[in-house]
């Protein structure tokens, strides 16, 4: 059975819509053919964060309502054979989408992709509902501040009492400067709190910036997180891959190089 | 290395992480500190009638399930009562 993975994280602006962009994308560049389900409807940005914006003819609503068919909406990502996203409406809200609505068009897409990836909007309300309806597979995304992770458990317990199959952790944000000061939790300590698996942790990294800017994707460049987005990547395909140089623990020899290399703080 | 504690400042990683312990620990249950505090106030009283207790260092909590996300979705009180002397004879 092929995964319809929903991405999500409770609070808004932890990465949960460049997270969907670089999974899908590094998904589709391994060869997996994918879609992209933009679900925050009334505040859509995965197209922009794709570089899809001027293509759009058709959105999700017009699909639920009959308006045009699923193939109609689909937008070809021409960069990747076999990435497509199906855009979200700008101008309507959450209550134009139900959760059997939702449901029955990830049963139509799941026949035809490898992967559907589903980007939630923030809150715990009518969208979060449609969007993990489909769904048997859930990235939690979060950052090391007390405000995500407390909505981050909060989702991880709405997951699991909806009967979610796997929940996994994906640690956005992490500045490796400040966790050798002390001055923010550890991996470990994010993923000791929540207690679900983790699966990815992706650097504080001001290419992520300039890559949204350009509507390009960074997975699998040669930055930091585009290099920790590849691993995630690679994790959720099911190979075991090793975390990045300090992206777990900080040993004795990194703290006292850390002390004599500070220019190159920041570097992780 | 560490300096001993009492010249170590709290670094606010672990004020953080400290907090959300706390804070998680009301969230999951619905249930306010205060709330747990009285739960712990009765299970040491009750106790008491039968063994001399640490009532000082005992700890309760409140977790979704032991295994999280592993089957089991009822939540569980966990308490551990440290033991003074298990033959009080009151």
């Amino acid at each position: 059975m092929n995964d319809v993975i929903v991405v999500t994280s409770g609070k808004g602006g932890v990465g949960k819509t460049t997270t969907t962009a670089n999974v899908g994308t590094g998904l589709a560049a391994s060869g997996k053919k994918v879609v992209l389900i933009d679900t925050d409807i009334g505040l859509r940005n995965l197209d922009v964060v794709m570089g899809l914006e001027n293509r759009i003819v058709y959105n999700l609503v017009d699909v639920v309502e009959g308006n045009c068919r699923v193939k109609q909406a689909l937008i070809r990502d021409k960069r990747y054979p076999g990435l497509y996203l199906l855009p979200s409406a700008q101008t309507r809200d959450k209550s134009a989408v139900n959760e059997s609505q939702m449901k029955k068009l990830i049963e139509q897409l799941r026949e035809q992709f490898d992967y559907v990836l589903l980007d939630c909007p923030a809150g715990i309300e009518q969208g979060f509902k449609n969007a993990i309806a489909g769904a048997n597979r859930a990235l939690v995304v979060t950052t090391p501040e007390v405000s995500a992770i407390r909505d981050a458990d909060r989702i991880i317990g709405l997951l699991e009492a909806a009967s979610m199959e796997r929940i996994d952790l994906v640690i956005n944000r992490m500045r490796f400067d400040m966790v050798r000061r002390g001055d923010m939790m550890t991996v470990d300590d994010v993923a000791d709190i929540l207690s679900v698996p983790l699966i990815g942790v992706i650097p504080d990294d001001e290419s992520v910036v300039i890559a949204t800017n350009q509507g390009e994707p960074l997975v699998g460049n040669h930055t930091m997180a585009g290099k920790a987005y590849y691993n995630l990547c690679m994790r959720i395909l099911g190979q075991e891959v090793p975390y990045l140089g300090c992206e777990r623990s900080i040993s004795f020899w990194t703290k006292v190089s850390g002390i004599f290399h500070r220019s190159q703080e920041g570097r992780v | 290395m560490r300096l001993p504690n009492f010249f170590r400042r709290r670094t606010s990683r672990e004020v953080a992480k400290d907090r959300l312990k706390i804070l998680l620990i009301s969230d999951r249950v619905n249930c306010s500190p205060e709330v747990l505090e009285l739960i712990k106030k009765d299970i040491a009283r009750v106790i008491s009638r039968y063994m001399l207790i640490d009532a000082q260092n005992m700890e309760i909590q409140i977790s979704k399930s032991a295994l999280r996300g592993r089957g089991g979705k009822n939540p569980s009180l966990y308490a551990n009562v440290p033991i003074l002397d298990l033959h009080k004879i009151s």
